[in-house]
């Protein structure tokens, strides 16, 4: 059920946790107990005036009532249940967090750290099992010891060895045991990076250390909006950024420039009007700018809050469908550890390249957040006779758009967790209660 | 019962140790370093018993008992298999593609001289 559905059971169970009764509240705010009956059991929609008295009625924030608990949170919930082995009733995860949001945010949050750190496994055993820089310093110091011990047990085994093997397998004996210090060595800092190096290990994915980064150091690209054309490299080099892995600098360099280039093309001086009198339509602002599309998606989910448009998000994947680069708004968190919707224009896109897509899509749960989606996907690579196109696909995400004329796709987040059960791209069975 | 046993293995210190642990146990040891040329110096002079590392230059000891099973002269010669990698799935490799033994590295040369011992015993 929409969280505004479930306005008059908040507001019934605010009144009995306070013990009052219904015809106080009712002649408080001015209805009939009947009426308010009606509204609790979610048999009449309200708002305006009504809900602002019957709030002040309860003593509490009108919001409270309306927008019950933060998206964000209820999903986490939900995804926690999924992990139970048992199944828990989550078509309650909303009333809960609305009511004890404090312990909501907390499984919440600890959701969200399971998950990092199923995925920092999954990660590590990818990395014991494939790494052959790993393989081959394991290799090098099983050969050492190998040797070592088979060397030291001819000579500690036989005493009748001539003087001529024993000086032989001594030296034998002292190689490899320097070869093995060497070895170790290595496979130890392999292992265990430097001290300093621990920031980054935060990280699962370069990719997060870059929106990490971006998300703490806000100025950086304040700083490239007036000077586009400086070396992003010196312009790193002045920031706290010692921290940042190898992997993770690279890619933010990367980050920048591409950010630099679209600034150039789209300064903000002249895109924010263009793109507020093209009511953010970003084909409209593709033509004006003779930009291509991906360029403007990222533009516009550049804008900063203070712009006034719609708060907008933005997702952009390889071919395989991996988040490359991720900007989160409300109601829109993908998980880059597991495997999202198909049904996402990010998806749908990379099967008609070249091909804008923009669709209505509309979560569940949560109370039916719904965002506007425009994407396309266009080759990162020049064309050429003698390999396929490498494909980027690149998503914009308005939240809460005018309701139009067309049905929205009916999206979630991961089937895990998805509650939809008649879904034709449902690839597994969800863990949480399903409906039609 | 022969006595010819061939070590294919390209660590030198490592070639020394066995060599040395098997002539003093009466056996004749030939050696061979490199993988790709391997099965030839199998074909020249064929062996009572083969010592086989897994990981070789040019070639793995895998694809080399594998030519050594396809060839009907070889198909009963005793070959035990030396790795550093003891996973399952290397060990059940091996044994599936005709390997008698299969001996994890580090190994103790009381052992390497037990096993080579009872191949030989069962192959004559």
């Amino acid at each position: 059920m929409a969280t505004h559905a479930m306005t008059g059971s908040r507001i019934r169970e605010r009144r009995l946790d306070q013990g009052i009764r219904q015809a106080d509240v009712a002649a408080a705010a001015g209805i009939s107990a009947s009426y308010l009956n009606l509204i609790e059991h979610n048999k009449r929609r309200i708002g305006g005036k009504l809900l602002q008295s019957l709030a002040r009625a309860l003593d509490v924030d009108p919001a409270s009532l309306s927008q019950g608990a933060e998206p964000a949170i209820v999903d986490g919930m939900r995804a926690a249940a999924a992990r139970n082995a048992h199944p828990i009733d989550t078509d309650r995860a909303e009333d809960l967090a609305t009511r004890f949001p404090g312990w909501a945010g907390l499984i919440a949050a600890q959701e969200s750290r399971v998950d990092a750190l199923e995925a920092e496994v999954r990660a590590l055993r990818d990395r014991m099992t494939h790494d052959p820089a790993l393989a081959g310093a394991l290799h090098n110091v099983i050969t050492a010891v190998t040797s070592i011990r088979a060397t030291a047990g001819i000579l500690a085994s036989d005493d009748t060895i001539d003087a001529d093997w024993q000086r032989r397998f001594h030296i034998n004996i002292n190689d490899d045991s320097r070869r093995l210090a060497v070895e170790s060595e290595a496979l130890v800092a392999y292992l265990d990076p430097p001290a300093q190096d621990t920031t980054s290990r935060d990280y699962l994915v370069g990719f997060e250390e870059v929106e990490a980064f971006l998300t703490r150091e806000t100025k950086l690209l304040d700083w490239i909006e007036a000077h586009p054309t400086a070396n992003p490299e010196t312009l790193l080099n002045q920031y706290d950024a010692p921290h940042l892995s190898r992997e993770g600098r690279t890619l933010l360099l990367a980050h920048m420039a591409r950010f630099a280039a679209d600034v150039c093309l789209m300064p903000k001086a002249t895109f924010t009007p263009a793109a507020f009198g093209a009511q953010g339509d970003p084909a409209v602002l593709a033509a004006h700018f003779d930009a291509d599309l991906p360029a403007v998606l990222r533009r516009l989910a550049s804008l900063p809050p203070d712009v006034n448009l719609a708060p907008m998000g933005l997702a952009i994947a390889d071919q395989t469908g991996a988040l490359t680069y991720l900007k989160t708004i409300p109601g829109f968190t993908p998980s880059r550890y597991t495997a999202g919707c198909p049904l996402w224009p990010l998806f749908t896109a990379l099967s008609q390249p070249m091909r804008p897509v923009k669709s209505e899509v509309v979560l569940p749960g949560q109370a039916g957040a719904r965002f506007m989606c425009y994407a396309i996907a266009v080759p990162k690579t020049p064309a050429d006779f003698s390999s396929a196109p490498v494909l980027e696909t690149t998503m914009l995400v308005v939240s809460d758009p005018a309701p139009g004329p067309v049905e929205p796709i009916k999206a979630g987040v991961s089937c895990r967790v998805c509650p939809r059960a008649q879904c034709a791209a449902r690839r597994e069975p969800s863990a949480i209660n399903t409906f039609s | 019962m022969g006595r010819r046993v061939l070590l294919i293995e390209d660590e030198p210190n490592i070639i020394e140790a066995i060599s040395f642990i098997l002539s003093r146990d009466g056996w004749t040891v030939h050696t061979h370093e490199d993988g790709t040329t391997a099965m030839d110096k199998v074909r020249a002079t064929p062996p009572d018993l083969i010592i086989l590392d897994v990981m070789l230059p040019g070639r793995s000891g895998f694809d080399i008992l594998r030519d050594i099973r396809a060839e009907p002269d070889f198909a009963r010669l005793p070959v035990m298999m030396l790795t550093a990698r003891g996973q399952a799935k290397d060990r059940d490799l091996a044994l599936r593609l005709g390997a008698n033994h299969f001996m994890t590295k580090p190994f103790s040369n009381q052992d390497v001289k037990d096993y080579v011992r009872k191949l030989m015993e069962e192959a004559s």
